[in-house]
């Protein structure tokens, strides 16, 4: 029996009818057109589906849609402003933070809440925080300068 | 027309931030996952739940009874599609049959049995439920030297020893080195088994046009080219009504270097249905169904003088193959026996591979493909060569190092090694620890009972692969170049990067030959109709090999180029820079788009000149490149735990010349962190009955942001003498480097309480384990 469901998109409303055991990355990527969160593994172990949900880093393969009923929901998609990139897109960019850049908008995502929550981390902090977000090409050390670069931008 | 022009600031060995990332970035990038169609279907694979069984009966009707299901095929609707090919040939490979779904018998967990096609990916996966599979299990077995003991359960009933092949290779005098030896050290090694892990899994979507009788297929695959024409074999079907798309792929590392049974399906499947499908791989399947690494025993021999010069070194490889051949599975193992001699100078080696059938997934290339296993093997004998003479594991290698004199160096394997320095990187990382200062410390810890090892691997790889006779494919690559009416250019490339960004290192080399902004440029890659027959990227050929083609590309639609300024300006000749050409003794100058759109408007002609500025080069290199390093890691060991922590890493690389920094580090960084994961915490865990233990990414311990160490990387630059660009490729050095460096430190560490070696991944139980028995 399907259900319906309003939320916020990167500022935008959708209601959608859904059923109840559709997955919040499912209904993300297949009826929200939003294919810029991943599915790499569906254990919520990789992190590559990480998304925003009221203000914090979820791994969206692992709530389901219903789940997200009347909630605020950021993508990669919604984080630039203006078609200008975050502070951290363009940190990721400048320090050459990936590679394939499959697990690139989870990855952000995650450093995202971190700066949130501790604008000035330490190496040890941000690898801490990233750690349940794989990355299987830039053995993380790119993506931790990134992290660093985009805290003193914002601290500068 | 401007008349002054400054000469552009040449991008080679700039670090340029990488021109492909902007839609990473930002999400807006097309997975293979991300495509949607109108009138799309979804298809799920049914698999084998065990390794070996014979099939009794199978009942499709509940399935396709669901609502939703649009069809279901079995072994035998595809019964007469081509095998699944195996590129490789050794003399006397027995080669199973390797049919889309199982017919009658699998012979592996995860082997395809039938495929649900539905409407929706939900309804799919209820579907492969509802199919009624009756097995009789037989008995299997999955390590490859209890499949080489008699009476093992035999994979493939028509072969009961289990064996694919035997290979023999031979150099120099090994019996001779032998009987000159004083000292003779041997040891078991083994390489286990890995599973790639690109982020991304495999998918395919499958679009057949029944009017024109075409197929457009997606794959997330490292060889678009290949790929199309090995498929166009495998259906039956004019190549030429067939393209093959690789939008974005989310890594590869070799385990997309292939071909496989859903891509064929996917095929069959949208011809049957007469709607596009797609079929993403779950990352259960991606550990069972995508080709694993490495799987090798390797039984190792080294001959040396009292005073430390090698003599020759025997090796007895058993590769693990698993239960079938996949693109390439039975040449990997060759591929580590043309390394083994690493960088020494010793003429005698003598190989014997076993090529071995397991119940278990096939392996095939992954990050280094046999070399990673053969650098294992010779740094590995290297160090316990050291131990048993005393001797400083650095000074025993500078002794035998080939000579930076002695290039190009013909190997005992047959290889013709181009260029080297291989003292310098060493001495570089060892100065950079304060070697001796180390020693002293390491002398004091083991005073006050702490374990600090200090380990080297020094390695050399074989890249640029390859040489079209040394390879089973062509081993060139091809590419396009042109310059468009308006004065913009574009490249296509026959290689198919996935993560290499190649998509700028080749724009640098455009730009800088060219004389134009590097933004004047666009790299365009992965689409048979788009761009010519190429090989793809693998073996660290990327930007030697396609680099190189660009290059001579470049000089052919430079001369182009010229004819047409020097037309305009009305001169003999002209150089080209800063996006115009140039009289340079006059200073006058014509602007790139007015050439090209004279080019293409062709009111005037140059003599002998046919309208356009377009060149295209298929490079076939002479030889591969020969990359190496030293790596060294200073490990301490907990004794109560036996956990290792590295205190640094230096990784001292010497890839030939380095067109982008931070494209290289980025490489270095990454296949460093896949040779950690073998060394201390991957492994792929198999039980007696063939059922992968470590199955899913929970079960695998693939490294994660804080298990990793700093990595303090730099390069030497030697240049290669085989293209002219000067460089030798750089995906698999950190790998090939990394595990022995690690092992070889952490035996250092525990030396003196007499382990002399470890098999790997180290984990702090085995490693515990060695610390009690020493105790005991």
């Amino acid at each position: 029996m399907k259900r319906t469901i309003a939320l916020s998109i990167n500022g935008k409303s959708h209601a959608d009818e859904v059923e109840p055991r559709l997955l919040l990355i499912h209904y993300l990527r297949e009826m929200a057109s939003l294919t810029g969160p991943h599915i790499a593994c569906e254990t919520s172990t990789c992190g590559a589906c990480t998304v925003m949900l009221d203000g914090k880093a979820v791994k969206s393969c692992t709530m389901f849609a219903v789940q997200a009923d009347g909630r605020k929901i950021l993508t990669i998609e919604g984080l630039g402003t203006n078609g200008k990139l975050d502070p951290l897109q363009e940190a990721f960019w400048n320090e050459h933070g990936l590679q394939c850049g499959f697990c690139t908008p989870g990855m952000i995502l995650t450093a995202k809440q971190l700066l949130n929550d501790n604008p000035n981390p330490t190496d040890e902090e941000i690898r801490k925080s990233i750690e349940g977000n794989l990355c299987r090409c830039t053995g993380y050390q790119h993506i931790v300068n990134a992290v660093k670069a985009a805290a003193a931008k914002a601290g500068a | 027309m401007a008349t002054t022009t400054t000469k552009p600031e040449t991008l080679f060995g700039k670090k340029i931030r990488r021109r492909e990332d902007p839609r990473l970035l930002t999400g807006t990038a097309t997975y293979v996952d991300d495509i949607k169609m109108p009138g799309m279907h979804h298809a799920c694979v049914v698999r084998s739940p065990h390794a070996a069984a014979r099939i009794k009966s199978l009942n499709v009707k509940p399935a396709l009874a669901r609502p939703g299901v649009a069809a279901v095929f079995t072994g035998a609707d595809v019964k007469d599609l081509g095998p699944i090919p195996c590129g490789a040939s050794l003399p006397g490979l027995r080669t199973p049959h390797h049919h889309i779904l199982a017919q009658d018998r699998v012979y592996l967990v995860g082997h395809p049995v039938a495929v649900v096609v539905a409407t929706d990916r939900y309804i799919a996966a209820d579907a492969v439920d509802l199919i009624e599979v009756d097995y009789e299990v037989l008995p299997a077995v999955s390590d490859p030297e209890k499949a080489l003991a008699p009476g093992a359960p035999a994979v493939h009933p028509q072969w009961p020893d289990n064996t694919a092949f035997t290979f023999h290779q031979e150099g120099g005098d090994i019996t001779g080195a032998f009987a000159q030896a004083d000292v003779v050290v041997k040891q078991r090694i083994t390489s286990q088994r890995l599973i790639p892990t690109s982020m991304e899994t495999r998918g395919v979507v499958a679009d057949w046009h029944a009017g024109d009788k075409s197929l457009t297929l997606w794959s997330s695959t490292q060889i678009p080219h290949l790929l199309r024409t090995l498929l166009a074999g495998i259906l039956g079907m004019p190549e030429n009504h067939l393209r093959v798309i690789t939008p974005e792929v989310g890594g590869g590392f070799g385990s997309k270097l292939n071909v496989y049974a859903e891509e064929a399906l996917m095929a069959f499947v949208s011809m049957r249905i007469g709607k596009p499908v797609k079929w993403v791989e779950s990352r259960r399947e991606n550990f069972l169904c995508t080709i694993h690494g490495r799987g090798h025993v390797d039984y190792f021999e080294l001959a040396a003088r009292r005073d430390g010069t090698m003599l020759g070194l025997r090796l007895k490889l058993i590769q693990d193959l698993g239960a079938y051949h996949q693109l390439l599975t039975p040449a990997i193992p060759t591929l580590s026996v043309l390394m083994m001699p690493g960088l020494y100078k010793f003429k005698n080696i003598s190989a014997d591979i076993v090529g071995v059938f397991t119940n278990c997934t096939p392996t095939d290339a992954y990050r280094g493909a046999g070399r990673p296993e053969a650098t294992h093997g010779i740094e590995r004998m290297v160090d316990i060569l050291a131990a048993e003479l005393k001797m400083d594991p650095a000074e025993l290698r500078r002794k035998n190092f080939v000579g930076k004199d002695e290039f190009p160096f013909q190997t005992a394997t047959g290889l013709a090694y181009d260029s080297g320095n291989y003292a310098l990187p060493l001495d570089t990382a060892l100065a950079e620890i304060d070697y001796p200062a180390l020693r002293r410390e390491q002398q004091q810890a083991r005073a006050s009972g702490k374990l600090m090892g200090i380990g080297l691997s020094t390695y050399g790889e074989i890249c640029a692969i390859g040489p079209s006779p040394a390879t089973p494919a062509g081993g060139w690559e091809s590419a396009t170049v042109k310059i468009e009416p308006s004065g913009k250019i574009t490249v296509m490339t026959g290689a198919s990067p996935h993560g290499q960004g190649e998509e700028t290192t080749f724009a640098q080399i455009v730009a800088d030959e060219l004389g134009v902004d590097i933004d004047d440029v666009v790299v365009l890659h992965g689409d048979t109709a788009v761009v010519q027959y190429g090989i793809g990227t693998f073996g660290s050929r990327g930007t030697a090999i396609g680099g190189t083609a660009l290059y001579y590309a470049l000089q052919e639609l430079k001369g182009k180029v010229k004819k047409f300024g020097a037309m305009l300006l009305e001169c003999d000749d002209v150089a080209l820079a800063g996006g115009k050409c140039v009289d340079e003794r006059t200073g006058k100058s014509v602007p790139f788009a007015q050439v090209a759109a004279a080019s293409y408007r062709a009111m005037k002609l140059p003599p002998n000149t046919q309208p356009g500025l377009v060149a295209t080069y298929f490079w076939e290199p002479p030889n591969f490149t020969f990359p190496f390093g030293a790596h060294v890691v200073i490990t301490d060991v907990d004794r109560e735990t036996g956990q290792v922590s590295i205190r640094r890493y230096v990784a001292v690389d010497d890839c030939g010349k380095i067109i982008n920094p931070l494209i290289v580090a980025g490489q270095v960084h990454g296949g460093v962190a896949q040779g950690l994961g073998q060394a201390l915490w991957e492994q792929a865990v198999y039980d007696e009955n063939g059922q992968l233990l470590s199955g899913e990414l929970t079960d695998y311990a693939l490294p994660r942001a804080h298990m990793m160490p700093w990595i303090e990387s730099s390069h030497t630059e030697t240049p290669s003498p085989v293209n002219p660009l000067g460089v030798k490729g750089v995906g698999e050095a950190g790998t090939i480097g990394c595990s022995p460096a690690v092992v070889n430190s952490v035996v250092d560490a525990l030396s003196h309480l007499g382990v002399r070696h470890i098999d790997m991944p180290l984990t702090p139980e085995k490693v515990w384990k060695l610390i009690q028995g020493a105790r005991a």
